[in-house]
């Protein structure tokens, strides 16, 4: 038997395929494509995974216990949109990060408990939740689209930090990659993420707090989103609210998928988010310098992911005698 | 009577508490909820915005209506049949932009250009269809990229072919026709929206494959056992909320002349939460496209009345957002605890004093009083049979008797060891009798009234009779049907002992102790069944006079025997004839000497008596204990007891030690012998009556001696 959380042999060969795809199209790019090899450019290949990376870390862990979080780009885009709104008309730092924080919290926990205590299936709760976060901040807390970063403001200063010439979010995404590695692998509430993915009712008969540890994850998983929007502020000194409505969602599903964490909860970790970043970091460079057309860019994306979706449902197949009524 | 007495019988017997739990086994009330959001957005938006209900207003929003509600009905099938379509929207706009390029670019006709828009529907549901139907992916996730793949492939058309549309000269009346004309008062959208809602709804209600949907969704397993092609149907259901979504498509492409980046956008989560405010349930099964219909509208409403009413970016969102989330979770909510309100709330006790009863103890002196007789009886098929509610024997002297398994067993004569199943039912057979030609007619409990042939032919004779115009449940239906005794005459009178619960919930009559209780009489000629007398308290045993002229039946929960007049001057009315007797009575049957033997199922006890006088702690009762704490009537003694004509108690005994009969639903005399069975007994009692008749046959008494 296979430890739990260590991928098991056939998701192992997934992820191996992956990696193995992702070698060969670096050796590929780096042969065929100029100024591919670069360093700033391979900066740059980990600077733009960065953001995605983290928002997926937090993804990986819904995911693993058998949910999915839709509502992540909303709370990452509007979350920060309306600190920087209230830092634009005066609020005093504390006081609004105190907002946003909680603001940020009251999401997670509402995803959390309509998903644990209301049985509402994940999908719609954060379909639903998302939908609103967009349009609240949109329509009743900001005034326009865009919403730029305060002179001299200390989102705007990490956005310069350099360390040994790379920016800080590789080190930010490096760090938040070891500490949900730590967490998943050597703690007690990590392991019941996977018994209560692989299997809820099982985990809840065994005594594992399975309720509040859904909860939990939603939280954890709002907060990713609330980081990775600070760090988008910082890199672009401003915060665009219509990535809600771009495919950026659907690229942090397609890198935890695509890495090999199962849909079906209980499988994968924290190796297979930083794989699937890799194959999507060096293909949508590679993509660019090629300079395929965004519109091309996303459909080319989309039947990746079709693809991946499609290997998933063979390798983890759903039998007519098991597949849970309303599991859709 | 006490103040408290009376005001408890006016709260509990005038107040119709039992209303409520009969409205919510309704079906109907699933779609209460969003009818009446309905009724209340249309109200709230109709008196906030000024000329929300004029003519031209309507007729635009109406025309957006017509596509949309194309739109939820397609989803509403596939939701139905237990998945799910995000793809919609991209469906939507690809025909809408495939209808524009043949029709503007090309230049073809307009068919072509719906041939073409209808092709690029099916095929794109067909690729849904293939991959959540026959490779089983998540519905969700898998519509959700294929959202993704055609909005992005429509957002390259759109940009290429943006300039070349608005060049194009093309024109044709039959688009705008389509695009801009009414009919009869409603825009072409809004009538096709119309046929294609009706043509669903009788498909989906109507024909095998709309059963096949709703089969799956209901259950993809069982579905699936049952033999359904479960991926086929499911394959189909995307093709469907393509075909839905590409007509929508073709309709905007003809009322916009054009496609624009904004076309169908947000209409997956659009159509999804009008789905689902409109109550279809997610998972599938349950649902309707006139459910999906008041949720478009209720949607579409919502969101053009936000726009008009001038709120910004985002509102629309917003109000989606929490559209849906509280949908979802009143969906979830409902679904799960639907049943736990009912049964919580269906039990409503009434009020009632039982009158003053004599002793049945031994030694009281009573014509009641009880004694050990009954526990001498021989048994027969002990530990074979289960619940023998009724016993009968025929002229050959075979007895028979029901079974708990459904069956009719006969155990032959003369030693009554040998038995065989004489027939199988399938319901649990209660009451029992012969008619003139041999059949043997049965009462089946939740079935109906039956009759077996003697060469064993199953027939049904009647399940139901004439619906009352009050009746909230369906009152048509025979849910109880307890005993029955044939009429000189052939006409077949039997007891439906209850309208609120099924047989085997009998126990929860007694604790209701409603007056719901039939006598009926079931017309050999014709077939008919019709209700001779409705209103009391589990109408059971059923016995003819042995003059034919009038019938004894008795009412378990009022502890009476009423007479009911078949000819004379009292004919069609019923009298009281024994009343406030200790024990519950069952069957009745006639005796030898010209007298009737009665069964009682159990005793009255003060306890049981009281809490009848205290509906209020029944009802708690109900609700706060478990099933096996509750207060029941008494049935672990029971007894026969003799009364004669006039109603007057001859005898009576029972089985004290309750080590054989503690219990007596029937009893029947033949040739000097009392066969004696219960409903919960796991035997047949034979009783060797002293200076009975040796040589008299109930088949005889009834039809004359053997011809």
């Amino acid at each position: 038997m296979n430890t739990i959380g260590w991928p098991n042999y056939r998701s192992l060969n997934q992820e191996g395929i992956v990696f193995a795809i992702a070698v060969v199209l670096f050796v590929a790019a780096a042969i065929g494509l100029p100024g591919f090899i670069d360093p700033n450019n391979l900066v740059a290949i980990v600077r733009s995974v960065s953001v995605l990376g983290i928002l997926a870390l937090g993804m990986a862990v819904v995911i693993i216990g058998r949910g999915i979080d839709l509502s992540a780009v909303a709370i990452m885009a509007m979350s920060v949109a309306w600190y920087l709104q209230l830092l634009n008309s005066g609020t005093p730092d504390g006081l609004a990060f105190a907002y946003v924080l909680a603001g940020v919290l009251a999401i997670g926990l509402l995803n959390g408990f309509l998903v644990a205590y209301a049985d509402v299936p994940a999908i719609f709760v954060t379909l639903a939740t998302g939908s609103f976060v967009f349009g609240y901040v949109r329509s009743q807390l900001i005034t326009q689209d865009a919403v730029p970063v305060p002179q001299g403001h200390w989102v705007e200063l990490l956005g310069g930090l350099r360390f040994l010439d790379v920016p800080i979010e590789v080190f930010v995404f490096a760090g938040l990659a070891f500490l949900f590695f730590l967490f998943l692998r050597y703690t007690k509430w990590g392991r019941y993420i996977y018994f209560a993915g692989d299997n809820p009712v099982a985990a809840r008969n065994i005594g594992i707090p399975v309720r509040p540890m859904l909860v939990l994850r939603y939280v954890l998983s709002a907060l990713v989103a609330l980081v990775a929007g600070l760090l988008t502020a910082a890199s672009l000194h401003s915060i665009n609210t219509r990535v809600v409505n771009s495919t950026l969602l659907y690229d942090i599903v397609l890198v935890a998928v695509i890495g090999g964490i199962g849909l079906s909860g209980g499988r994968g970790g924290v190796r297979n988010v930083l794989v699937g970043a890799a194959l999507i970091g060096i293909l949508l460079n590679a993509m660019t310098i090629i300079d395929i057309p965004l519109l091309y860019q996303n459909l080319i994306k989309a039947a990746i992911l079709l693809g991946a979706i499609i290997v998933d449902g063979i390798i983890n197949p759903r039998d007519e005698q098991t597949a849970q009524q309303g599991d859709i | 009577m006490s103040f408290r007495e009376r005001l408890q019988s006016w709260r509990y017997n005038l107040v119709p508490d039992h209303v409520v739990g009969e409205i919510l086994t309704k079906r109907w009330t699933d779609n209460a909820i969003p009818f009446l959001a309905l009724v209340a957005t249309l109200a709230t938006f109709g008196s906030i915005i000024p000329g929300f209900f004029k003519l031209t207003a309507l007729q635009e929003s109406t025309r957006q209506l017509g596509e949309f509600s194309m739109v939820v009905t397609g989803m509403t099938v596939v939701m139905l049949g237990g998945g799910i379509d995000l793809s919609v929207g991209s469906i939507f706009a690809l025909s809408c932009f495939s209808a524009v390029y043949v029709f503007f670019i090309l230049e073809q006709s307009i068919w072509l250009a719906l041939a073409a828009s209808l092709a690029t529907g099916l095929i794109f549901g067909a690729i849904n269809g293939y991959l959540v139907g026959y490779l089983r992916l998540r519905a969700f996730l898998t519509t959700l990229v294929t959202f993704i793949f055609g909005r992005a492939l429509f957002d390259i058309l759109v940009t290429t072919y943006a300039a070349d549309v608005q060049l194009s000269t093309a024109t044709s009346d039959v688009l705008d026709f389509i695009g801009d004309s009414t009919f009869w008062g409603l825009s072409v959208s809004v009538w096709l929206a119309i046929i294609l809602a009706i043509v669903t709804h009788i498909a989906l209600t109507r024909s095998r494959p709309g059963w096949h949907v709703l089969a799956v969704g209901g259950s993809r397993r069982s579905a699936h056992n049952a033999g359904i092609r479960v991926r086929r149907t499911v394959f189909m259901t995307y093709v469907f909320s393509g075909f839905c979504a590409s007509i929508g498509g073709f309709l905007i492409a003809c009322r916009l002349s054009g496609a624009g980046p904004g076309t169908g956008l947000n209409l997956e989560i659009m159509a999804l939460t009008a789905a689902v405010v409109g109550g279809v349930s997610l998972g599938g099964g349950r649902g309707s496209v006139i459910k999906g219909l008041m949720g478009a509208i209720i949607v579409l409403t919502m969101t053009n009345g936000l726009i008009r009413l001038g709120y910004g970016t985002g509102t629309n969102q917003m109000v989606l957002g929490i559209m849906l989330a509280v949908a979802v979770t009143i969906d979830i909510r409902w679904l799960k605890n639907r049943h736990k309100v009912l049964n919580e709330v269906y039990v409503a006790p009434v009020y009632l004093r039982m009158g003053e009863t004599q002793s049945a103890a031994p030694g009281s002196g009573t014509p009641y009083e009880l004694d050990n007789r009954l526990s001498a009886a021989d048994h027969i098929g002990l530990g074979e049979l289960e619940g023998p509610e009724d016993v009968i024997l025929d002229r050959d002297d075979n007895l028979y008797c029901g079974t708990r398994h459904g069956e009719i067993v006969r155990f032959f004569a003369p030693d009554y060891v040998k038995s065989e199943v004489f027939a199988h039912i399938g319901g649990f057979p209660l009451g029992l009798a012969f008619d003139k030609s041999g059949n043997l007619i049965s009462c089946v409990g939740a079935m109906g009234l039956y009759s077996v042939s003697p060469d064993r032919e199953v027939k049904r004779l009647s399940a139901e009779t004439s619906r009352s115009w009050t009746s909230i449940v369906d009152d048509a239906r025979l849910r109880d049907p307890n005993d029955c005794d044939i009429a000189p005459d052939g006409r077949i009178y039997f007891t439906d002992s209850t309208k609120r619960y099924d047989a085997h919930d009998w126990a929860l009559d007694s604790i209701e102790n409603r007056a719901t209780g039939r006598l009926l009489v079931y017309e050999p000629k014709d077939g008919s069944t019709k209700t001779l007398l409705d209103g009391y308290r589990y109408t059971n045993g059923v016995c003819m006079a042995h003059d034919g002229k009038s019938l004894f039946f008795a009412e378990s929960w009022a502890c009476r025997v009423h007479r009911y007049w078949l000819e004379g001057p009292k004919a069609g009315t019923a009298e009281c004839v024994i009343r406030d007797m200790p024990g519950y009575p069952d069957n009745i049957n006639r005796a030898s000497d010209g007298n009737y033997w009665m069964a009682w199922l159990g005793m009255r006890t003060p306890s049981f008596d009281l809490s009848l006088r205290h509906p209020d702690m029944r009802k708690r009762m109900t609700r706060r204990l478990p099933q096996d704490e509750w207060l029941f009537p008494n049935i672990n003694t029971g007894g026969v007891v003799k009364f004669n004509e006039k109603g007057g108690i001859v005898e009576a005994m029972g089985d004290l030690t309750g080590g054989a009969h503690p219990m007596v639903t029937s009893m029947r005399e033949h040739k000097g012998y009392l066969f004696v069975g219960g409903i919960l007994n796991n035997r047949i009692g034979r009783y060797k009556i002293s200076g009975a008749d040796p040589n008299w046959t109930s088949p005889a008494s009834y039809w004359g001696a053997k011809p």
